[in-house]
């Protein structure tokens, strides 16, 4: 198969070409939905009003992409780097250890905001720890880092379980969870902001880790295309061979990157444990870890892709809900599918309508430069 | 702790690692042809749920099955246009499939059905029920070798027995024929099968095509075999389960066999040790036996028990031209 030569022009390389796979993604869970005798269109107005119809919509919307920013910034600082950290379910739990550790010890002397910068520094912390042995092993052992991951998202969970049913489950409660934090170990809902634009928050948990999300968005653009450690991080992601030579020292680089992304994994947790049970249970993290890839993948790993992705995703995952409840015949899990399409076309098949794109957008070469490139 | 429950905690063992051979024998065609497959936890579970509504409407199990392989074989296509085609991510499109499966089986299953996801519970005439070997309930009460042999060996579904069957032709195939001398080859080092004028791609999907008809035999199992109906999610991790055996096994079909005997033990067992206390040691925490399969791979994967050494193209799309 022969692939057509050329550049193309950024807007097409960032902006159509990630366009065109997003939409082939939902256009194909449009079909689903018509197949299973239901009216996508239809489907499509109720997913958005009820993600966006009112102020309380709008707000659990915000809250999932919270979840959402964490984790595929997660994936997208370790694509940056070559590696594949499908381990961020598992960082997330470890992280929600961390940050119950934060809140169980300080929610009655201090104010929520002390509270919050351990809970913060330890959820990173743990999340970065859980992604240690994996790391390591990639870059001491050449154990493929994908299998280590996924191995670590099982071992993750069977110790979670094991430590909130035999370990730290309040006394006299019959469900694994621990205590409910008391306030000041509560991170404080977002009315006020959601009041600025004259809207009411209801009962959403939309609360202040959206703005630590946002925060980490900055800090990972600018570690990542502003520090010497982002372009050694990005030069072992294009060329590893390349990065040694360059004297990037390998082991540190891998080990320092995945600790970065298992952090911001582990600082998901916030949001649903401080931020909306205001207790760690079993199964908190519900597939976010897993989110991230497509997340990461739609937003093509720059972080204001990553939160227009977050929050597209956010929708859905709101949306959805209320597309079950008014239409019976479409369970909440459609958006398992879309997920799944999203990451199959704007990943792994990210490529296949390029060729046609350099037909119609790249500029002609000059025969030289077409000899060169031939060579090349 | 008698013989009679050691016979019960085997024939657990053989019931529970049965979908564990099948599906890591698919994954090692893929893998042993350089094409790595996380999406076989989808196929197992895409794969249970055509089964199990084939089997409903149509009432065969045999009909079940075919639907269950041609969608294991499906599913392996498009891994194959995506990773072979398209030279896209493996890893990614494997992570893909799995969504796909489990939120398609959803909802289809809600749609067609109406039981949030599950089929109906089938009858035993559209399942695969256990089959009395000759003799068995003969020789049942000699001492050892009667238990034995009619708790054990008998009273299984045919489809265990083709599990057992499908390791020793899986070695066949890949050590004993052309087939499978190439798969190997290809997996190692495309360019040399390439410059002898074979097709690496339509290898590849050949391989992959094997890959699908086995996670097609394993999702049967689980849900028309093992079980009376498809039940969301039901696969539960267990595709995650035979990649790492695949990789304790490090790639060899016998060693699949003894690996996934073994992690289906440590299943049973966790099931049987469950707040039982043992003489010394105490209460057995039954997480860590759950997550010893985990632990004891990426133990061997950092080369502290022996060396892993994955076929060497694995992940990596073959380029041919410039």
């Amino acid at each position: 198969m022969s692939v057509p030569l050329g550049t193309l022009p950024r807007w097409v390389n960032f902006g159509l070409l990630p366009l065109i796979n997003v939409a082939v993604a939902f256009a194909l869970s449009g079909l689903v939905v018509l197949f299973i005798g239901e009216n996508p269109i239809e489907a499509v107005k109720y997913l958005v009003a009820g993600a966006l119809g009112d102020g309380e919509g709008i707000a659990f919307t915000l809250y999932y992409a919270t979840n959402f920013i964490f984790t595929g910034l997660a994936v997208a600082v370790a694509f940056h780097g070559g590696l594949f950290n499908i381990g961020g379910e598992g960082q997330v739990y470890l992280g929600g250890l961390g940050v119950a550790f934060a809140a169980l010890t300080l929610d009655r002397y201090m104010p929520w905001y002390v509270t919050a910068v351990f809970a913060t520094a330890a959820a990173f912390a743990f999340g970065a720890a859980w992604a240690f042995i994996p790391a390591w092993l990639q870059a001491k052992r050449g154990s493929h880092i994908v299998i280590t991951t996924i191995m670590f998202n099982f071992i993750a969970a069977a110790l979670m379980v094991y430590l909130l049913v035999n370990v730290i489950k309040q006394p006299g409660n019959m469900s694994p969870q621990t205590r409910l934090f008391e306030e000041g170990g509560q991170l404080p809902k977002l009315g006020w902001l959601m009041q600025v634009f004259g809207l009411d928050i209801g009962a959403a948990p939309f609360n202040v880790s959206f703005l630590i999300a946002l925060v980490a968005a900055l800090a990972v653009w600018l570690l990542i295309w502003r520090t010497r450690f982002g372009y050694e991080i990005r030069t072992m992601g294009t060329n590893a061979t390349a990065a040694v030579y360059a004297g990037i020292p390998y082991v540190k680089t891998v080990v320092i990157t995945m600790l970065i992304s298992g952090g911001l994994s582990g600082m998901m947790a916030l949001n649903p444990v401080m931020g909306d049970a205001g207790k760690l249970q079993i199964d908190f993290p519900a597939g976010a870890g897993f989110v991230g890839i497509a997340v990461a993948l739609m937003g093509r790993s720059h972080p204001v892709g990553i939160i227009i992705a977050s929050i597209l995703f956010g929708v859905l995952y709101q949306g959805g809900a209320a597309l079950a409840f008014d239409m019976p015949n479409i369970s909440r899990e459609v958006i398992i599918l879309i997920q799944g399409l999203v990451i199959l076309f704007a990943g792994a098949l990210e490529h296949m309508f390029r060729p046609a794109l350099i037909v119609l957008f790249a500029p002609k070469p000059k025969s030289v430069a077409a000899s060169s490139a031939g060579a090349a | 702790m008698d013989f009679a429950d050691l016979i019960q905690i085997l024939a657990a063992t053989v019931r529970l690692s049965v979908p564990l051979i099948f599906t890591a024998l698919a994954g090692l065609y893929a893998e042993r042809s350089g094409i790595f497959d996380i999406g076989l936890e989808g196929k197992m579970l895409f794969s249970a749920f055509s089964a199990a509504s084939v089997a409903t409407v149509t009432g065969s199990p045999w009909l079940g099955l075919f639907a269950g392989i041609l969608t294991g074989v499906l599913l392996s296509l498009l891994h194959g246009f995506a990773s072979i085609t398209q030279r896209g991510n493996q890893i990614i499109s494997g992570v893909a499939i799995n969504f796909i499966a489990s939120g398609l089986t959803i909802l289809l299953g809600n749609a067609w059905f109406g039981q949030g996801g599950r089929t109906p519970q089938l009858p035993n005439t559209a399942r695969f029920t256990e089959i009395s070997l000759p003799f068995a309930a003969d020789i049942a009460p000699i001492p050892f070798l009667g238990p034995l042999y009619s708790g054990l060996v008998s009273g299984q579904n045919i489809l265990v027995y083709l599990a057992f069957l499908a390791v020793p032709f899986t070695w066949w195939v890949l050590y004993r024929t052309r087939f499978g001398l190439r798969v190997r080859a290809v997996g190692e080092n495309p360019g040399a099968v390439d410059t002898a004028g074979i097709s690496v791609a339509w290898l590849r999907y050949r391989a992959l095509i094997c890959c699908g008809i086995l996670a097609g035999f394993a999702g049967t199992y689980l849900s028309i075999a093992q079980s009376a109906g498809f039940i969301r999610e039901m696969s539960a991790g267990k595709g995650y389960i035979a990649l790492a055996a695949l990789v304790f096994a490090k790639w060899k079909p016998l060693n699949v066999l003894l690996t996934c005997l073994l992690f289906g033990f440590l299943d049973a067992a966790s099931i049987r040790l469950q707040g039982i206390i043992l003489p010394g040691i105490g209460e057995v925490p039954v997480q860590l036996i759950q997550a010893l399969p985990y632990i004891l791979t990426v133990i061997l994967l950092a080369g502290f028990i022996g060396k892993a050494i994955p076929p060497k193209a694995g992940g990596v799309p073959y380029v041919k031209e410039r």
